[in-house]
């Protein structure tokens, strides 16, 4: 309705429909059946923005659901499987309403053998359909990690670029609230390391949207980690995210908020944690950069160094385990490329180095808050600040 | 069968003299059901296989050249030398592997598998009757993966048959001592499909149950699992000092060697002369000779292939430091693996 109101507005104001369509702002349905949805002049007039006056919010599910749909509606090759995505319209509701709109054959409900299931999907990837493999939450994959790994990943090399796996890997990943050690893993750092594998950590509704749609795209096996607790969250977006052509760019990271003191890191809940950490830093007179990495492999090293050469100091958070994780990646980078440029040694915040605890209390100080990024930020700054935090 | 024997005596001399190195899986004894159940099958239909995949790929159709030249590591090889003796790959003639943990393949071969039903009925092509085989031992019939995809594929009617390639030992674990219930043809019936068992020693034996089974499949009536009692004459790889193995076990299958009781057949049954079989067993001698002289001579991939494949789109090595997708460098490949 929004759309409509938009519209309207613009074409009193002399654009004709004609011209809104070519420029891609009225949504057009691509017919099922098609081939790959045909890339579409995206608007490059900005002016035009200015004319819709109700920016529209989208809840994380909302945009991730958008983009299953739109996926699956321009090409039938791409398909949808996991535990209760069908009947049960998802276990975190992200695949609702697919079931009816698509049947049983293009949204399957699997037994309880993600090692059975995923091997199905690249299997059937390996002929050229585009399987969505969605495992309930992340710390399921690891009985599934041997296909994720050995057959998805490698197979493209270990063939010599025969038989490429267009597949997507998708589910929640980290720490939820009081789900207790098993339930809390994160797996980024663990993916990232495997050459042939790429790796997705959305944010916003716009990442999600962009990067999933860019995933299924993909001709190559996409990790796609979301967070449970994000998917309540809205955010704004634009028209042009709405569009169904919207893509993003894999391996571009985002910088969330521009500054020039310190660079801070992060992807996926972490990133509104951090932002939450900059408006706290900018009244205390710190003004902080935050780098939404969104795509964990391959890490955009260039963005995060160029950052680091403006600002000179570094804090990477992240809510997985820190050794060997996403953060102790992106310092070795940062000391590899940027270290003349460094007027600070570089921080890492992680979760903390135990199996996550139920206690809230505890579950609580094993993950990083605001209070820790603010502290950290503080320390590259050199203003004297104490290590721990109080209880 | 011949040239799955010579090949593979072939390659246990090779590695021998130190050309093909690694772990390498010898088929001889067991060919009665390679050619038993994949001469069957058209070139759309598909094959995934284990380590122990040298035959499957010969009888699959893939040259006997391009599978010596990746067992040496060259760039003549069917998977360029990238993927070696475990992982052989072909597109063109449907072989999906090569995998090296007991058990992968049978997940990926299902999803072979529900893809030739997707394309039936969701894509709508409606010729597409294509069948997958997966071939796998005793050893992967105790792991939770098959069990997973006997289930699914009795579930959803996939069009596939399970071989199995019983050969009675796992490395040194004999099949009595890691089995509850050695029979494996009966697991099938458990999950809802058909189970048979068949003399895996007898070509002609396998060829018919075989023949049962596919076309079961091709009519979409659903998945069946064959369990074919063969033997291994070599050890379980050529690093194998095979000691576990009864020498008197071993001589009862030495007398039933597949090739030998073909022979006799056609020999008995006026199917074919002596002369015909000494000239064809010559003809494959030359086959194969030529197939070490073609590897020996081909290259080794160049320094740039190391880089190549690993994405089917490179620009998954993502930006480099100076904000170009690194791909993007024509000197991209000729560097070291610094990406």
């Amino acid at each position: 309705m929004v759309l409509l109101l938009a519209v309207n507005m613009v074409t009193r104001a002399g654009f004709s429909l004609k011209q809104l369509k070519m420029w891609g702002i009225i949504r057009q349905k691509v017919a099922a059946g098609g081939g790959s949805p045909v890339a579409r002049i995206r608007p490059v007039v900005s002016n035009l923005r200015n004319y819709s006056s109700a920016v529209k919010q989208m809840m994380v599910r909302e945009a991730l659901n958008s983009a299953l749909d739109e996926e699956m509606s321009a090409d039938p090759k791409v398909f949808l499987m996991g535990e209760e995505v069908g009947e049960y319209q998802g276990a975190y509701k992200i695949s609702k309403g697919l079931l009816e709109k698509y049947g049983p054959e293009r949204v399957l409900d699997t037994p309880i053998t993600e090692a059975g299931f995923t091997g199905i999907g690249v299997g059937a990837a390996y002929y050229g359909l585009k399987p969505v493999v969605e495992f309930m939450t992340f710390n399921f994959s690891m009985q599934a990690i041997d296909h994720i790994i050995n057959s998805a990943a490698k197979s493209n090399y270990m063939s010599s670029g025969q038989i490429s796996v267009p597949i997507v890997f998708r589910g929640p990943n980290g720490a939820a609230a009081g789900v207790g050690a098993q339930h809390s893993h994160c797996y980024a750092a663990w993916y990232a390391s495997v050459p042939g594998l790429k790796v997705l950590s959305p944010y916003s509704s716009e990442d999600a949207r962009g990067l999933l749609k860019a995933a299924i795209r993909d001709p190559d096996p996409v990790v796609f980690l979301e967070n449970e607790l994000l998917y309540g969250e809205s955010f704004p977006v634009s028209a042009e995210v709405l569009d169904s052509s919207f893509c993003l760019p894999i391996g571009k990271a985002k910088i969330e908020r521009e500054g020039k003191d310190v660079t801070i890191t992060a992807f996926s809940k972490i990133v509104g944690l951090s932002l939450k950490a900059a408006e706290i830093l900018a009244k205390e007179g710190i003004s902080a950069e935050v780098i939404n990495l969104r795509s964990i492999r391959p890490l955009d090293r260039s963005t995060i160094n160029a950052s680091v050469r403006k600002t000179n100091r570094l804090v990477t958070v992240e809510e997985g385990f820190p050794q060997h994780g996403v953060g102790a990646e992106i310092c070795a980078s940062v000391i590899e490329e940027s270290f003349s440029y460094l007027d600070a040694p570089v921080e890492r915040i992680a979760g903390a180095d135990v199996p996550m605890p139920y206690a809230a209390n505890l579950e609580r100080m094993a993950v990083p808050q605001v209070e820790d990024i603010v502290r950290a930020a503080k320390r590259a700054c050199y203003r004297s600040v104490p290590m721990a935090a109080a209880a | 069968m011949i040239l799955g024997r010579s090949f593979e005596d072939m390659c246990a001399q090779m590695y021998y003299r130190g050309k093909m190195f690694g772990f390498v899986h010898l088929y001889n004894g067991q060919e009665a059901v390679s050619t038993g159940f994949i001469k069957l099958l058209k070139k759309e239909d598909s094959v995934v296989s284990t380590y122990r995949d040298h035959v499957h790929a010969l009888s699959k159709g893939v040259p006997a050249r391009a599978v010596m030249s990746e067992l040496f590591g060259k760039a003549t090889g069917c998977c360029r030398g990238q993927g070696g003796s475990m992982h052989m790959f072909s597109k063109e003639h449907n072989l999906l592997g090569g995998f090296a943990f007991i058990g992968e393949g049978i997940p990926v071969a299902t999803g072979a598998a529900f893809t030739s039903k997707y394309r039936r009925e969701v894509l709508k092509e409606a010729d597409c009757d294509h069948v997958t085989l997966a071939f796998f031992g005793d050893g992967t019939c105790n792991n939770g993966q098959f069990f997973e995809c006997l289930n699914m594929a009795a579930l959803w009617k996939l069009p596939i048959v399970f071989v199995v390639e019983n050969n009675l030992w796992a490395i040194g674990m004999s099949h009595l001592r890691a089995t509850s219930d050695p029979q494996i043809y009966k697991k099938g019936p458990a999950f809802g499909m058909p189970g048979f068992h068949v003399d895996g020693m007898d070509v002609l034996k396998v060829r018919e149950v075989a023949k049962e089974a596919i076309e079961r499949a091709r009519r979409g009536e659903g998945p069946t699992l064959v369990e074919c009692e063969t033997y291994r004459f070599r050890g379980h790889s050529l690093a194998d000092p095979d000691e576990l193995r009864d020498p008197a076990e071993k001589a009862r299958y030495a007398a039933r060697d597949p090739i030998t009781a073909l022979k006799k057949y056609l020999i008995e049954s006026s199917l074919a002369s002596e002369a015909e079989l000494k000239a064809i067993e010559k003809k494959i001698d030359e086959v194969v000779e030529d197939a070490v002289e073609f590897a020996d001579e081909s290259a080794p991939p160049p320094r740039s292939q190391l880089l190549e494949n690993v994405f089917a789109d490179p620009k998954g090595f993502g930006i480099g430091p100076d904000g170009r997708y690194r791909c993007e460098d024509p000197k991209f490949t000729e560097g070291t693996a610094h990406v």
